[in-house]
C-alpha cells in the first residue's frame, strides 16, 4: 500500500512534478509527504492541500491508501 | 440538486429550460429563481486573451460543489440548486459557469446564489490558464474580489 500524491495547475508546471506515489510511514503528515516528494524544496506559502479530496492543513496526519493533493489558489468561475 | 462539469460548450438558457422541464415535482413550488452566468472575456489586465484552458481536480470538484449546494439548500431552504462549470478549452464569449437557485422568495434566491458563486470562486478546485493574443500563456494567480 502507498500514498498517492497529486499536483495541479501552475504548481505541477512550476516544479515539473507529475502525480506519484510514496510509501506510507508512521505519523506521516501532509508536510512530510511534500518533503518526501520534493526534497529540500520549501512548500510555497499560498499552497492549498487536500487529503482524500477534503481541504486540510500541512499538519494533517495521513495514512496508507490516502490521496494527497497539492495545488495553487483556485481561479474558477 | 444538479452538479455538472462539462468539457463541451455550455448553453446556459437551454440547460436551465431543459432542467426546469424535467423537474416536474418543483412546478408551483417556487416563487423566485436567481441565475448567475459567468462568461469568458477577451481581455484581462490590459491584455487581449485569445483562449483559456480550465483545469480541475476530478472528483474533488464535484464533491466540493455538491457539499456547497447541499449546505445552501439547507441554510436558505431552497427548492433546488443547479451548478454547471466548463473545463478544457474555452474561447471569448463562451459560458464558463452557471449557478441557478430556486426558492420560495427572492431574498433567499439572491443571497444563496451569491454565496454559492463566491464560495465556488474561492474554494472550488478549478484553475485558469490564459493564452494571450501574442502567443504567451500564463496561469491566473487569483480571482478578483466579488464585492465592489
Amino acid at each position: 500500500m502507498s500514498i498517492q500524491v497529486k499536483f495541479f495547475a501552475s504548481l505541477r508546471e512550476r516544479f515539473n512534478q507529475n502525480d506519484t506515489s510514496i510509501a506510507a510511514g508512521p505519523s506521516q503528515t501532509v508536510q512530510d509527504v511534500w518533503q518526501t516528494v520534493m526534497g529540500e524544496q520549501a512548500m510555497p506559502a499560498n499552497i492549498l492541500m487536500a487529503v482524500n479530496m477534503e481541504y486540510v492543513d500541512a499538519g494533517q496526519v495521513v495514512k496508507d491508501g490516502d490521496e494527497v493533493a497539492f495545488f495553487p489558489p483556485v481561479t474558477g468561475g | 440538486m444538479h452538479i455538472e462539469i462539462l468539457s463541451t460548450a455550455l448553453s446556459p438558457w437551454q440547460l436551465l429550460a431543459d432542467y426546469e422541464r424535467a423537474q416536474q415535482h418543483l412546478h408551483g413550488k417556487f416563487g423566485a429563481t436567481a441565475v448567475f452566468v459567468g462568461s469568458m472575456r477577451d481581455f484581462n489586465e490590459d491584455e487581449s486573451i485569445a483562449q483559456m484552458h480550465l483545469e480541475h481536480y476530478p472528483g474533488m470538484t464535484e464533491k466540493y460543489l455538491l457539499e456547497l449546494a447541499a449546505l445552501a439548500m439547507e441554510k436558505w431552504q431552497l427548492a433546488d440548486v443547479l451548478i454547471a462549470h466548463r473545463v478544457g478549452e474555452v474561447r471569448p464569449a463562451d459560458t464558463i459557469v452557471v449557478v441557478a437557485v430556486w426558492s420560495a422568495h427572492r431574498a433567499q434566491a439572491y443571497e444563496a446564489n451569491r454565496h454559492i458563486m463566491e464560495e465556488l470562486k474561492s474554494r472550488a478546485p478549478f484553475w485558469k490558464k490564459e493564452h494571450t493574443s501574442n502567443g504567451e500563456s500564463r496561469w491566473l494567480e487569483k480571482n478578483t474580489p466579488g464585492h465592489v
